[in-house]
């Protein structure tokens, strides 16, 4: 099993060898749709994809939490964060793929 | 937001691409992720943030109903954990 690091980089190569874009132009679409969804969440509105997953944004509350090492009460200001809900397809994909229970491929190996 | 519509946004910056063609490129890009994350890799998009793969050892649980002890098994979970960059302009720092 991988342990390797994808960036933005092999994503644009992705999108270079599937859609004969130059690969200058490749890099600009994974930035504008990474940029995108990102606006969007920023906004506040969540983004769903489809057979992807939901990226939720979440206003929280005020709290009080503590530093570990200090032991010292600090109060943690109220803020919006975002929670990312796998979809199921791609839950049932990614489980089946490393548990090998998937009846297809472990495909891809390297 | 729908991916329709994620669609719609990037069609309207690129008007000399085909919305089908942007439709793929955003298909290309998700694809690649859960493909990646298939294989037990992490995707690293700085200033987004990073999704990774999560074990779940397998475990004794129980039906709560009945408080039977039941077997879970082993299992992998999706993750991701927001950017830096994502995380302060949601809250308002930076740009």
């Amino acid at each position: 099993m991988g342990g390797k690091t994808i960036t933005r980089a092999d994503l644009a190569e992705a999108v270079y060898r599937r859609l004969g874009l130059s690969r200058t132009e490749s890099a600009t679409m994974v930035e504008m749709v990474l940029d995108e969804i990102c606006n969007s969440i920023v906004s506040g509105e969540s983004v769903k994809l489809s057979s992807f997953g939901s990226f939720i944004v979440r206003q929280k509350g005020q709290r009080i939490g503590r530093n570990p090492k200090t032991g010292r009460e600090v109060p943690i200001p109220p803020r919006r964060v975002t929670v990312f809900k796998p979809s199921n397809i791609m839950k049932k994909r990614i489980n089946d793929e490393l548990t090998g229970t998937g009846s297809s491929n472990s495909a891809a190996e390297n | 937001m729908i991916k329709s519509e994620l669609v719609a946004k990037i069609s309207e910056r690129n008007p000399h691409l085909y919305q089908r063609d942007v439709e793929h490129i955003v298909n290309a890009v998700l694809e690649e992720v859960v493909s990646a994350l298939s294989r037990g890799d992490r995707v690293e998009l700085r200033g987004f943030g990073a999704f990774s793969v999560k074990n779940r050892p397998a475990r004794i649980g129980r039906n709560p109903r009945t408080g039977e002890k039941v077997p879970v098994e082993e299992k992998f979970v999706p993750f991701f954990k927001t950017g830096k960059e994502m995380r302060e302009r949601l809250n308002g720092k930076g740009s």
